[in-house]
């Protein structure tokens, strides 16, 4: 090629971050975000290694210290940090079980819903008309009623079980991935690059997935977070409607309910499955904020 | 004495250790009644310069200078109160994108007897009639009936005319064009152009224009500003400008205009692009893609010339575009 | 490459485009009913092997539209399109594989034609990946070798495109567009987004590709001294019309239709000898949800007479160039 071309490719770009480190670095600046994220890598860690790291069994009933306080609390044990229960379980161990099953179902429910929400939304984008009448339609009739009373409803038909407990979370929270979906999908639809793909041959399943869907993923991730704690919520309502996990299992909502009879003689019973519920919600808000600062390019600029 | 004057004018963004200058220690002036035309490429800071004029530029950006004195009135030194009274009224801007400098949620007339309101204040009825006549001043046919429309009523030369009576609705004494005409037509963009120069006549406006269209500058400017990198690189009447360019910068641009090229010949292309915020070389901004560039040129280049016709560079080009 | 130069055939026509329409139904809202937006209303023209046709307009006069007609991102609603003497409409689904394996597109804005989560690398395979059945490493290699073609390094093959400046970018999509070797390149406004010298820069490549692989260009501009440049042909077209269509240098030289007079009195020249006197035109575009009866051009002609107002001006031939204007054909410009 000419002289000018190799001039113009000799002078080189600066130092540029791949979106990886690009991210980290958006990420990184926002310190709520950043501790958001070591407090759910601490909690998913005591989680995965429940089995190992909890001091007691979290069904074990220890007939010899029923309601015991806190260890740093006069009459409390530091066999038992947390304390211990009604019926004299461990707190702390089953709390660090508690976080394995909510986790878990944060997990199920978050991973469900955004692969069928982004498929339907995928499609209703991609297609429109009637397919995306009848999709849209569908999730605003869902959208119309109260989120946990559908979900209660799902769980009253099922019937009552964790399993099942997910299954309705994972519907009642569809359709916000659906709109989602759908809506960045039509934004991206018409930019270039998808016309580009389209000019040299690119069938509809690979424009679909591989041309527009990682483009949409910056809100979908960030939604994903924040459907996170939803779900987390949701399960500890259904829980303390006795809708969700069924005792012994230990599940952070149903700890609550079962405990509420002693509020006033045992603060603890109530208050440390509580904190959990909340130190986490909020952990993955602020995680979701700093995803959203870190991806969406709108608020870079 | 000129209207503005402008004396080492810096404006910088980023950390104070390593700062960033859009605009480097640039002076000019402009008079009564004179067409300055400011080009260069985008990343070359001549919107920079001028919004800094206008008082527009807001955290983190710093802006300061040796003399910033408009109608002998020492800009920076005014309180923010008094400064918002010269500009918008004394001084006025008009921007590129015509259809989003136009709020969308008002009428053509409430936007107009807003600057109206705010700098001459008068009787609800003067400032309807005001809004009338500047509108048709600015060649809006129907100018009672058009009142009362929305900004996405009106297309873009539309647009830019609405924004134009906005700018000279306090009878500027000078206008800052940035880039009008990009956004619209060729043929719209001759009626604007017009417009322009007529207004500015008719009233005895100092104009700065602000633009990348080189053909446009050498047909309506008196005299022009050449920007790269933030710096001047060479000012003079626009006639000598653009016959006999002093500065390679200047040359290589005119070079690189399809209509320099005679015939279907390639053209006479500058390698490589403007330097952004990390890739700014030392001594002269344009050394790496000079042509004539020496060992010389790793040192800041100094301003030859006498007042009126100067270049920023070690070895200006004589009349044969040679250096010298 | 070599081959491929020696198989340039002079004058070999490749593309013929005859009266081609593009009709959008536009729903005006409830109880207004549907109107019918003439977006391309019977464009013809042929391309020769090696030749730059220029199309010319201002915004909304269709020549964005015909660009998406050319490669079937649209499908016209009427008229023909033949590559080397192939009724591509009639083929049916193979229209689109001898197509899109022909006739390639760039567009203007390249900072929104390049896919903002792909490598560079992955962007030049797709062609590849969809159309043909090359290795992993014949396809690297292939890639490669067009990023050096077009003046980029082999490097940039594993780099994102947020990396690259506007002009680098624009490379990266022409070499997009080559990569399936196609024998037509339609550009839709490639360098009005960019810079001076970029612009030069990025049109010495045209030029030189051209020269190199033997390519014709459906060159779509506003920009008239660009398409003085570059163009062999120029057509200009004004609401979805063409009314003039001549060699670059007649027209530049002689322009016939008043519109054309316009347009080139409008561009603003750096050599006074070039300034024509101004024709001002007054008024706008038309809107095309409700165009001007008779010649489109009439509202802002200034040799309009009733007939204008009344009757379409065909595109007639004459010593050479085609012009659509009754007071051209009548003798009164």
């Amino acid at each position: 090629m000419s002289e000018l071309n190799q001039q113009t490719a000799t002078i080189s770009s600066p130092a540029m971050k791949t979106p990886l480190q690009e991210f980290w670095y958006y990420f990184s600046q926002n310190s709520g975000a950043v501790a958001g994220l070591i407090f759910i890598i601490i909690i998913s860690i005591t989680a995965i290694f429940a089995d190992v790291i909890a001091p007691h069994s979290p069904i074990e009933q220890y007939r010899d210290a029923l309601l015991m306080p806190p260890a740093w609390v006069e009459g409390g044990s530091w066999r038992y940090l947390l304390g211990t229960d009604d019926v004299g379980r461990d707190m702390l161990s089953r709390l660090m079980h508690g976080a394995r099953l909510s986790l878990m179902i944060g997990t199920l429910v978050v991973t469900l819903s955004l692969g069928f929400g982004v498929v339907l939304g995928l499609i209703a984008g991609f297609y429109r008309g009637v397919v995306e009448v009848i999709i849209m339609r569908c999730v605003d009739i869902m959208l119309a009623m109260p989120s946990l009373l559908l979900a209660i409803a799902i769980v009253a038909i099922l019937g009552p079980s964790v399993f099942n407990a997910a299954m309705a979370i994972t519907i009642v929270s569809l359709p916000h991935y659906v709109r989602l979906t759908r809506a960045s999908t039509m934004a991206e639809l018409n930019k270039d690059y998808v016309i580009a793909s389209k000019v040299v041959g690119a069938r509809p399943l690979r424009l679909m997935f591989i041309t527009i869907l990682p483009n949409c993923l910056a809100p979908l991730i960030v939604q994903a977070t924040l459907g996170f704690s939803t779900a987390i919520l949701d399960m500890a309502a259904l829980g303390f409607l006795g809708m969700g996990a069924q005792p012994p299992t230990p599940e952070w909502g149903s700890m609550l309910a079962s405990a509420l009879q002693f509020v006033q003689r045992a603060w603890w019973v109530v208050t440390f499955p509580g904190l959990f519920i909340l130190l986490t919600v909020l952990a993955f808000n602020l995680m979701g904020d700093g995803l959203r600062d870190a991806l969406d390019p709108k608020l870079k600029d | 004495m000129s209207l503005l004057e402008v004396k080492n004018l810096t404006v910088e963004f980023g950390s104070n250790n390593n700062p960033f200058r859009a605009v480097d220690s640039i002076s000019y002036s402009v008079n009564e009644g004179e067409v300055v035309g400011i080009v260069g490429e985008s990343g070359s800071g001549k919107s920079v310069s001028s919004l800094s004029i206008m008082g527009l530029i807001g955290y983190p950006g710093r802006v300061s200078a040796d003399e910033l004195c408009f109608n002998g009135k020492d800009l920076l030194a005014l309180s923010e109160k008094e400064r918002r009274a010269i500009t918008g009224a004394d001084i006025a801007m008009i921007f590129q994108e015509p259809m989003s400098s136009l709020n969308p949620c008002y009428t053509v007339e409430f936007q107009i007897s807003e600057a109206l309101k705010i700098h001459q204040g008068g009787s609800k009825k003067w400032r309807r009639e005001r809004c009338i006549e500047l509108l048709e001043m600015v060649g809006i046919p129907d100018a009672k009936n058009r009142l009362k429309i929305y900004p996405h009523q009106l297309s873009g030369g539309m647009s830019q005319r609405v924004m134009i009576a906005m700018a000279i609705a306090c009878d500027p004494k000078l206008l800052i064009a940035d880039e009008p005409t990009t956004a619209l037509d060729v043929t719209i963009q001759a009626q604007i152009v017009d417009l322009l120069i007529d207004l500015q006549q008719q009233k005895n406006m100092g104009l700065i224009l602000i633009t990348h269209d080189l053909a446009l500058v050498a047909e309506v400017a008196h005299r022009v500003l050449v920007m790269y990198a933030g710096q001047i690189v060479e000012t003079g009447l626009a006639d000598e400008i653009f016959t006999h360019p002093q500065h390679p910068y200047t040359q290589a641009l005119l070079n690189s205009l399809p209509e320099s090229a005679h015939g279907k010949e390639r053209l006479d292309a500058l390698g490589g692009v403007v330097p952004g915020a990390f890739d700014r070389p030392t001594g002269c901004m344009l050394s790496p893609r000079c042509p004539y560039a020496n060992e010389k040129c790793q040192q800041p280049p100094p301003i030859l010339g006498e007042p009126g016709r100067q270049v920023k560079c070690f070895t200006p080009l004589d009349k044969t575009g040679k250096p010298q | 490459m070599s081959n491929q130069v020696d198989n340039v055939v002079s004058n070999e026509t490749l593309l013929v485009v005859n009266d081609v329409k593009k009709h959008y139904k536009v729903n005006l809202g409830m109880f207004k009913g549907d109107a019918n937006v003439k977006a391309l209303d019977g464009v013809s023209f042929e391309l020769q092997r090696g030749r730059t046709l220029a199309v010319v307009g201002e915004s909304g006069c269709g020549k964005s539209t015909l660009a998406r007609v050319l490669t079937l991102i649209e499908t016209p609603s009427a008229g023909e399109l033949f590559f080397k003497g192939d009724d591509i409409l009639s083929m049916g689904k193979n229209a689109a594989k001898v197509l899109r394996e022909n006739i390639q597109i760039i567009f203007q804005n390249p900072y929104g034609s390049l896919n903002p989560r792909k490598k560079i690398g992955s962007i030049l395979e797709e062609p590849l990946v969809i159309n043909t059945k090359l290795s992993r490493t014949e396809r690297k290699l292939k890639a490669q070798a067009m990023l050096k073609k077009v003046g980029l390094r082999p490097e940039h093959y594993d780099r994102y495109p947020h990396m690259f400046s506007g002009g680098q970018r624009q490379r990266i999509a022409i070499a997009r567009g080559l990569m399936l070797e196609p024998q037509i390149l339609v550009a839709d406004e490639p360098v009005s987004a960019l810079d001076v010298s970029v612009q030069a820069q990025v049109l010495n490549l045209m030029m030189d590709l051209q020269q190199e692989m033997g390519l014709s260009y459906v060159f779509i501009s506003h920009d008239l001294s660009v398409v003085e440049h570059i163009a062999d042909d120029v057509m200009v077209m004004y609401l979805g019309k063409t009314v003039e269509y001549a060699s670059c240098d007649e027209l530049f030289k002689n322009p016939k239709h008043p519109y054309t007079q316009a347009l080139l009195s409008s561009t603003p020249r750096l050599d006074p000898a070039q300034r024509r006197e101004k024709i001002k035109l007054d008024g706008e575009l038309p809107s095309p949800l409700n165009p001007p009866t008779g010649c489109a051009f009439h509202t802002r002609c200034r040799y309009v007479k009733e007939k204008c107002v009344n009757q379409q001006p065909e595109l007639l031939t004459d010593s050479g160039c085609q012009v659509a204007c009754f007071a051209y054909q009548e003798g009164r410009i």
